[in-house]
């Protein structure tokens, strides 16, 4: 039981070093006590090295080290192993703990009985455990039997979680789809020779007809059922054997791994479970509604806690390097243009986005190819966000109670959790938002594709190490509190968005900012403007926005709210081009409102 | 200090390549170790197992499932024929018979006495794994494969589409930045490796397909073109599985780009000899790039030795670069300078730099991760 036990060491914990093992890069860091509290003080990065020619993920861990090593004048290494634990005050570290998403991370396919219950039960589960899931087969979801099969039979997950039926209940479907994964036979990923791991997470009934048809084929691991009645999720079961399997077996079969299991003094963790373990803490310790997002190279993560509700989702294709194009492909051309502040012909933006995604490693070189980036990370972010809003629901087929009050407004249950009205923080992550030149192109890029609404306030996490602290939060909560308040988080502003529309200049909202100086600042923000006021990251204000008749700032249409604000790098940032947010449509327009609401916020140097 | 450089494309004249040759499924190897084998030639060969059929018989028998065993005709491992009968119930009145026929030529898999059905299996499909290049096996996997090696020549491209072939190369433009057109194309190219220059229209693309071309080998095409010959806009760039009728390979990349000289030059010195490509292209970790490779036959002329590539340490000045992203895209020159300070560029953004010598004199600080080693012997 691996996920359940993280390691106890017996000595203090001063000196910790943690990598995460990313497809392309493995990013370490050096996390020291300084006095009472602790702080990241130094990082390396090094290629990861699962491929030929080295096959072996430690060598590019060692390398990474070796940076931190050099910077910090700490001895860490004697040969290919790590000091542990600190023999003086500059020799060794007290543990190494690290994350993993190379080679191509955890790939799991899950099946189901009904589609949009225990088959979305399942992908919950999955994608909570930091999974890809590459499909979702179901009894109901309209392929043939011989498509289940054959679909069964291409696919190469590293792992299969099956589900369906509630205790007690019908357990022919169940079997029926055991009988499918027994015919098709699926062969693992990685490894020729091993057994695919297979979590039953379905009917207890069916687990004795289930272990004898699988039982012999796959590396069969039997656990509660993840949807027991209708009306509960219990994925918590599922997730803990979904980790363990992910040590035991998959990551057994990666080039190095176990070498790389026996140098960490705890579990390795799949690097999006960890990230959502420091998502889940932050918004548990602030009492939060948050999204967080973690935009990479290949896919963007999405996890939210909405009313201590953990949710993740993983969009494979959505990604700045190795997925742009597919960016293009899903959001079309028009939305992607519609954030470009110029003019520019269809054949050159597609060659463009073509030659990063065959060349991933480049960077914009001049401001235009920044900005047109940047209009295709907003998209990105919009669509991964309502993909997640499509899995981050309530359960589905629960029987509501109604009354004769509902019988006019009658809801269907399994509606989205994401409240943007209800979200207090936004945190962004990865190379677009952590390493945009000015933050507050971070911040208006998360802005124009959440579009949040009310008072919501927004961050980034500074060099991407939410995956090294969510395991450091399994052994020491306080280390990884610490370091992620000090050192990851960096907090941009908060954004204040009337909801409403109106015609460019009419009144959106009056608004009265106090400032802790006792400053006040009155003005009007009318439709169409883009506003920044400075606000530091350790200043909080009083704000008191009075809506024009038809503008709800979550009080009610015309009601006013006086909130607290927090200041950030950026500031904050009063938003009154109304929500939805609508561009115009002709085109010149369009660049006019873009190229004012940039100027007005600083987003870009100036053309000298 | 790390080496902030992209690896570049390998274009050179001498060089060993192996190819390790893997069946998806166990099956059998056909070659030895030390053995010569061709590009056409299966080397291991495995029996993919059948489509599998589930029929629900207590469905449609109207039975309890753990009844269906009663209404049998053939039992779990008995072969069938296509219409052959599977199940029949046996009513009083012959009206009411139901016969359930199999759907399939094949066997019977297994019968379930929970679910109520019947799973039939079509007989295997042989699958052949053929060698790819000319060489000699240098090692046999025991069920699994192969690994070939080869001398020759290797020229990678950045982008490709479309799975491996083989075929002669004709070099079809005069020089790397002439546009291939309809009318380069020719009848007697069907079945080989066509070389064009800078770009390739949509027209020459259907006229290609029409010729029967093995393969195209250019510097850029449009990414509307390449839409149009898929069908579908390509999202990822893992390709090598698309079936257009010949495998494309870009060397430069998107747009209108003369092959860089290098490429072109020795694509052209080995005009009318075999060439193995594959367009399989996967940018992500474990690169996949495309491939020309020009074995080196014991009976042709020149130097038969592969050149040991030294493994680099970096890039240094005086090396010949490509430069990769705009406003510069697809220039070649030497590197001329590398400051080791972080610049700032345009974007604002503090980056490693180097300045890049062109041709005609003239001089542009670029990134280091926008331009790309051109590498090979």
């Amino acid at each position: 039981m691996a996920s359940q036990e993280p390691a106890k060491t017996a000595h203090p914990l001063n000196v910790i070093v943690a990598t995460d093992c990313g497809s392309t890069t493995t990013k370490a860091i050096l996390i020291e006590k300084v006095g009472d509290e602790y702080r990241q003080t130094y990082r390396g990065e090094a290629p990861t090295t699962v491929e030929a020619p080295f096959e072996d993920v430690t060598r590019g861990v060692l390398n990474a080290i070796a940076e931190i090593e050099e910077l910090s004048g700490r001895k860490i290494l004697d040969g290919d192993t790590i000091i542990t634990p600190c023999r003086d005050a500059k020799t060794g570290v007290d543990i190494y703990i690290s994350t993993s998403s190379a080679g191509g991370g955890l790939q799991m396919m899950v099946t189901g009985v009904v589609q949009n219950m225990t088959g979305e039960s399942a992908q919950r589960a999955a994608l909570g455990a930091g999974a890809i899931v590459i499909d979702v087969l179901a009894s109901n979801d309209g392929r043939l039997p011989h498509e289940k099969i054959e679909r069964i039979r291409t696919m190469r997950p590293d792992m299969i979680l099956m589900s369906g039926g509630t205790d007690g209940g019908a357990v022919t479907h169940v079997v029926e789809m055991a009988e499918y994964i027994s015919a098709a036979d699926p062969r693992p990923r990685f490894g020729a020779t091993y057994k695919l791991p297979l979590v039953y997470a379905g009917n207890k009934d069916a687990q004795p007809q289930v272990q004898k048809i699988l039982g012999e084929k796959t590396a069969l691991v039997l656990t509660d059922n993840i949807r027991p009645v209708l009306e509960r999720e219990n994925l918590a079961p599922a997730r803990n054997k979904i980790h363990d399997l992910f040590l035991e077996h998959v990551m057994q079969q990666a080039p190095g791994y176990k070498k790389l299991i026996e140098m960490a003094g705890a579990p390795i963790m799949p690097t999006p479970a960890a990230v959502g373990v420091i998502m889940e803490t932050i918004a548990k310790r602030e009492h939060l509604n948050l999204i967080g997002v973690d935009i990479g190279g290949a896919t963007t993560d999405v996890f939210s806690v909405f009313e201590g509700n953990f949710n993740r989702t993983v969009s494979a294709n959505l990604g700045m390097s190795y997925s742009i194009s597919n960016v293009l492909a899903e959001a079309g051309l028009a939305n992607i243009m519609r954030w470009v502040p110029f003019t520019i012909d269809e054949q050159t933006l597609r060659n463009r986005i073509k030659n990063k995604m065959v060349r991933p490693t480049t960077i914009p070189q001049t401001l235009d190819e920044l900005q047109i980036e940047h209009a295709i990370a907003r998209e990105a972010l919009r669509l991964a966000l309502i993909h997640h809003k499509s899995l981050a629901t309530a359960l589905k087929g629960v029987q509501q109670e109604r009354t004769i009050s509902d019988v006019f407004e009658q809801q269907q249950s399994g509606k989205t959790l994401i409240d943007m009205l209800k979200l207090d923080l936004i945190v962004g992550s990865g190379g677009i938002l952590s390493h945009a030149p000015r933050r507050v192109q971070s911040m208006l890029m998360m802005v124009d594709a959440y579009e949040p609404l009310g008072v919501t306030r927004l961050s980034v996490d500074s060099i991407f190490m939410m995956p090294h602290l969510g395991v450091l939060s399994t052994i020491n909560e306080k280390a990884a509190t610490d370091v992620f308040v000090r050192d990851c988080m960096v907090y941009l502003g908060t954004c204040v968005a009337p909801i409403g529309q109106g015609k460019d200049g009419e009144r959106c909202a009056d608004y009265t900012i106090t400032f802790p100086d006792g400053r006040v600042d009155k003005g009007q923000l009318s439709f169409g403007d883009l506003r920044l006021v400075p606000l530091a990251s350790d200043q909080k204000a009083s704000i008191t926005v009075q809506p024009a008749k038809q503008v709800n700032l979550g009080a009610g249409t015309g009601v006013a709210v006086t909130r607290e604000v927090q200041g950030g790098v950026v500031g904050l940032l009063l938003d009154g081009r109304g929500r939805p947010l609508q561009l115009p449509t002709d085109h010149t327009a369009r660049v006019a409102s873009l190229a004012k609401w940039y100027s007005a916020v600083g987003l870009y140097p100036t053309a000298s | 200090m790390p080496h902030s450089y992209t690896p570049g494309l390998t274009v050179t004249e001498h060089t060993t390549v192996r190819r390790r040759r893997m069946l998806s499924l166990p099956g059998s190897v056909l070659v030895a170790t030390g053995e010569t084998v061709r590009a056409n030639q299966a080397v291991a060969r495995a029996e993919l197992p059948g489509k599998v059929y589930p029929l629900n018989l207590a469905n449609q028998l109207g039975v309890a499932p753990d009844e269906i065993k009663e209404y049998l005709i053939k039992k779990a491992g008995d072969p069938v024929q296509k219409d052959e009968i599977l199940a029949e119930n046996k009513p009083l009145v012959k009206w009411f018979k139901t016969e359930i026929r199999s759907p399939i030529t094949g066997v019977v898999e297994s019968v379930s006495p929970i679910t109520g059905q019947v799973l039939l299996r079509e007989p295997p499909r042989v699958l052949e794994l053929l060698g790819y290049v000319d060489g000699r096996i240098v090692e046999v996997i025991p069920q699994q494969g192969v690994v070939v090696e080869t001398d020759c020549s290797l020229v990678q491209g950045i982008f490709g589409i479309g799975g491996e072939t083989w075929g002669e190369i004709v070099i079809a433009v005069t020089s790397p930045d002439e546009v291939l057109t309809p009318r380069h194309l020719t009848a007697d190219m069907k079945g080989k490796v066509v070389v064009g220059g800078s770009f390739i229209s949509s027209d020459a693309l259907a006229r290609a397909k029409e010729v029967g071309v093995a393969g195209l080998v250019i510097g850029g095409i449009h990414d509307k073109d390449l839409r149009a010959l898929l069908g579908y806009d390509l999202g990822v760039a893992i390709t090598g599985t698309e079936q257009v009728g010949f495998t494309l390979i870009l060397t430069e990349g998107f747009g209108a780009i003369p092959m860089a000289g290098k490429t072109f030059t020795l694509l052209s010195a080995h005009a009318g000899q075999p060439a193995s490509i594959s367009g399989a292209t996967q940018i992500r970790a474990g690169v996949i790039r495309p491939e020309i490779i020009i074995p080196k036959h014991a009976d042709a002329a020149g130097d038969h030795r592969a050149a040991t590539v030294p493994q680099r340490e970096g890039i240094r000045i005086g090396d010949q670069v490509r430069i990769i992203r705009d406003p510069l895209f697809g220039k070649i020159g030497e590197v001329a300078s590398l400051p080791s300070d972080l610049q700032k560029i345009p974007t604002e953004s503090d980056v490693r730099v180097m300045e890049v010598l062109f041709g005609d004199g003239s001089k542009a600080v670029i990134p280091r991760t926008n331009i790309e080693l051109i590498e090979g012997a």
